[in-house]
């Protein structure tokens, strides 16, 4: 049983949820916590986070930079423009590959369901074009775009 | 209809993000050359070349249609694009699974601290 669903909603979202058996102050505080984002938000296996900036603050901002330890790397950067402890994140991320990409605005939001968290996120692309980008090259690095349901795209 | 696909020209044309752009693109329905070209900001010789190591691998097909050469997804195309699509998802569903590890730790710290 697969715990995520993922799908596209309209021609500019891509719809990310998962359950968590934690609460939500701690699923909040692991997406906000640089000490506990660099031990999860790494994607494929090798890959580490040394850099993590969270300014988890309005207008604060975000940077990771992830390596493989090859000499291959690549860093995000973001601002936070609302938060709501421990309910809801609302920020704007790029990716450097090393262009920056269109802006994904992000809304996250924690959701308790019994004991635990319902985890959805929701994400905003400028237009169908940059969605169609993102799902196909930014899931590369094996980050947020590798959310996709292919159904929705084909 | 068996389509042979090659895995390993299918991957190594895949490797490429403007190649998996161009599918991405294709996989919303057929498009000419220049319909490929505009919104990738390329040129058509380049975004042609791209369609030729496309082709070449079995990923897309093309069909003939006055002086047009419309490109669309071959079957193995899509299935190269799944299998792409489920590798990338498993990496994310990692990123999850690593983060439950991280909360039952942290689960396990609150209660010692309670205790």
């Amino acid at each position: 049983m697969s715990k995520m669903t993922l799908k596209t909603e309209g021609d500019t979202h891509v719809v990310v949820t998962r359950r968590f058996s934690a609460p939500p102050e701690a699923v909040y505080s692991a997406h906000t916590d640089p000490k506990l984002i660099q031990q999860w938000l790494l994607g494929p296996e090798g890959w580490t986070m040394p850099v993590c900036i969270n300014e988890a603050k309005r207008g604060g901002k975000i940077r990771y930079e992830w390596t493989n330890g090859k000499g291959d790397g690549f860093h995000l950067t973001g601002e936070y423009l609302e938060l709501e402890p421990y309910n809801r994140i609302v920020h704007v991320e790029r990716l450097h590959l090393p262009d920056p990409t269109p802006d994904n605005h992000v809304e996250t939001r924690f959701d308790a369901e019994g004991t635990g968290t319902l985890m959805t996120m929701r994400m905003t692309l400028p237009d169908a074009q940059t969605r169609a980008a993102m799902l196909a090259t930014g899931m590369e690095r094996g980050m947020e775009a590798s959310y996709v349901r292919l159904e929705g795209m084909i | 209809m068996t389509p042979v696909l090659s895995l390993d020209s299918a991957f190594s044309a895949l490797a490429d993000p403007t190649r998996r752009a161009i599918l991405a693109r294709l996989a919303e329905g057929e498009a000419t050359v220049m319909e490929l070209a505009e919104p990738f900001e390329m040129t058509q010789p380049a975004i042609s070349q791209h369609l030729k190591v496309l082709e070449d691998a079995g990923l897309i097909v093309r069909r003939v249609e006055g002086t047009k050469r419309p490109r669309r997804l071959a079957k193995a195309g899509i299935q190269a694009m799944d299998q792409w699509l489920s590798m990338l998802r498993k990496a994310l569903e990692k990123n999850y699974d690593r983060l439950d590890k991280v909360l039952a730790t942290m689960q396990q710290h609150k209660k010692e601290e309670t205790r």
